[in-house]
């Protein structure tokens, strides 16, 4: 007779699929992606670049910590989520911004984007992209402010006022300036990054490469990066605004965060869809409104606020592309449909 | 008619932005600056303890159905008188708050008072109810005030607290106020279920 009782049985409830895959070695795979760039940042705009950077994870790191620790919750620091909100955010900020500035919006960012609406996962739109807005409605001068990385480096100390400054590839692209763009940089340069630009969005090349490393790691599917570059390169293909569509439209996708927001912000767990289906539908609509907002709104960029509005439709994505259940008949779902 | 407890409900259990969440509009769009904030503040306090006085005075001889166009009517009236005393003593005020002293008209947190209090109660004790329940609101709006114009703008009463560079600006836009306002209405619902545990548990 076998001893039931003595028997080493667990029983818990599914899934008893197990796989090494946290959220922090999830985590730990972004920020690995994202350290070409940063090097990039490093060797384009100077030393200041990595201290931003730093300044902004601690910072991001401090306020989740304190939170929790305040509000009594089980502490949510080691996931590294807060390292990668704070990596991302010193990216979509120039490397000019003051270590100040980054850590208002740092605070931003977790506190009342992500912890105030419950932690990882609950936050409704992506905490970088959430502090960089509120940065960039609060210091519009302190978030435009774009150092000439070919004359000089940004200084370690010290705001924009001891740099000189160069318009982004964008401002020329608002205004159809084609000739004083391509005058200024090459295709190539806007590939390599050798332009103006927030600290981590300026070398499309590396940021490709972080994306497709992701890609491979499997943290991110290429549905969103692809749809919502894909519908970029076909609108400004078909509507050049000036030059020739070839060259309009490379312009348009090296140019500003099209690559940074692609692979790394419209992907966010928390604000993008969960079907595949639904994340192409996803990418299309952040690559229309970016679209939008560089030809006819007021901003030159519109990589961050496209993502935003997005972010909000994503319940609603999500309701219309939800997969058919096992089992259901097309004419129920009619009915039910009906009903 | 208990003084004190009119009092607290006005200020905390029954304040009319923060718990009964009343006259958002205007607490939203004028708590940029504190002299819009006391100048909104006390206009809203005055024409309430005027309407709920003659609301309960004349309470009995109103029919029910018609009651709220009465009321609409007394408040009209205490509000016109408001309008025009801000506007030639006061200008600047009158001119920065603009259209939002005549919409008292039509603020909820006075029509509120009107039907939940003055019609139900004596003249003295609706007077009461107004004084409290406007000190409520004007401490309220001053709360949001201070904090938008001190971190929004770096001033407070136009004097620069904080150097020009480093206020959020953000915080004076509507954005800022609803932030604020949600904070303060998380504070004030922390505080009341913590009172609330501490009696229950005694």
């Amino acid at each position: 007779m076998t001893d039931y009782k003595n028997l080493k049985l667990i029983a818990t409830s599914n899934p008893h699929i197990r796989s090494s895959e946290t959220t922090r070695s999830i985590m730990l795979d972004v920020v690995i992606a994202m350290v070409p760039a940063l090097v990039w940042a490093v060797f384009c705009f100077g030393v200041k670049a990595l201290t931003l950077t730093v300044v902004s994870v601690v910072g991001c790191m401090f306020f989740e910590w304190l939170y929790r620790k305040l509000m009594k919750k089980p502490q949510s620091v080691g996931d590294l989520s807060a390292v990668v909100t704070g990596m991302l955010l010193a990216f979509v900020s120039p490397v000019t911004t003051p270590y100040w500035t980054i850590l208002i919006g740092d605070f931003f960012a977790i506190v009342v984007v992500k912890q105030l609406f419950g932690g990882i996962g609950k936050n409704f739109v992506n905490p970088a992209l959430a502090g960089r807005a509120f940065l960039l409605g609060s210091y519009a001068g302190i978030m435009t402010t774009w150092v000439d990385p070919a004359v000089n480096k940004a200084p370690l100390l010290g705001g924009a006022a001891d740099v000189v400054t160069a318009a982004t590839p964008l401002a020329y692209m608002k205004t159809g300036d084609m000739e004083g763009l391509k005058g200024l940089y090459s295709v190539a340069d806007m590939f390599l990054g050798k332009t103006g630009g927030s600290l981590g969005e300026v070398s499309a090349l590396l940021l490709i490469v972080g994306g497709v490393y992701l890609i491979w790691r499997k943290v991110i599917n290429w549905q969103t990066p692809v749809a919502y570059i894909g519908t970029v390169a076909v609108l400004t293909f078909l509507f050049p605004k000036a030059g020739s569509s070839v060259e309009w439209m490379l312009y348009s996708l090296f140019g500003g965060g099209l690559m940074l927001g692609a692979f790394f912000m419209a992907t966010d767990y928390a604000t993008s869809p969960v079907t595949k289906k639904g994340q192409l539908i996803f990418g299309i609509g952040c690559g229309l409104f970016t679209v939008f907002i560089r030809y006819f709104g007021s901003y030159n960029e519109g990589v961050c606020y496209s993502i935003m509005v997005m972010n909000l439709c994503v319940a609603l994505i999500d309701k219309y592309t939800k997969p058919t259940r096992f089992g259901v008949v097309k004419s129920d779902k009619k009915e039910a449909a009906a009903k | 008619m208990n003084f004190g407890r009119q009092l607290k409900e006005g200020l905390l259990t029954q304040n009319p932005v923060l718990v009964q969440v009343l006259g958002m509009c205007s607490t939203m769009a004028i708590t940029t600056s504190i002299a819009n904030g006391l100048g909104m503040g006390v206009s809203v306090l005055i024409i309430l303890t005027l309407s709920n006085i003659v609301i309960a005075a004349i309470r009995k001889l109103v029919p029910d159905k018609i009651r709220i166009a009465m009321f609409i009517v007394v408040i009209a009236g205490f509000v016109t008188c408001v309008d025009l005393c801000l506007q030639a003593f006061v200008p600047a005020i009158a001119a920065s708050l603009g259209v939002f002293i005549p919409l008292i008209v039509v603020n909820c947190i006075i029509l509120g008072r009107a039907e939940a209090f003055a019609y139900k109660n004596g003249v003295l004790a609706s007077a009461v109810d107004g004084i409290c329940q406007g000190i409520g609101y004007t401490v309220v709006l001053l709360i949001m005030c201070f904090i938008r114009e001190l971190l929004g703008a770096g001033t407070l009463n136009g004097i620069r607290i904080i150097p020009e560079q480093y206020p959020v600006g953000m915080l004076t836009l509507p954005v800022g106020g609803f932030l604020v306002l949600g904070t303060l209405i998380a504070t004030m619902q922390w505080a009341l279920a913590r009172s609330k545990n501490k009696e229950e548990s005694k």
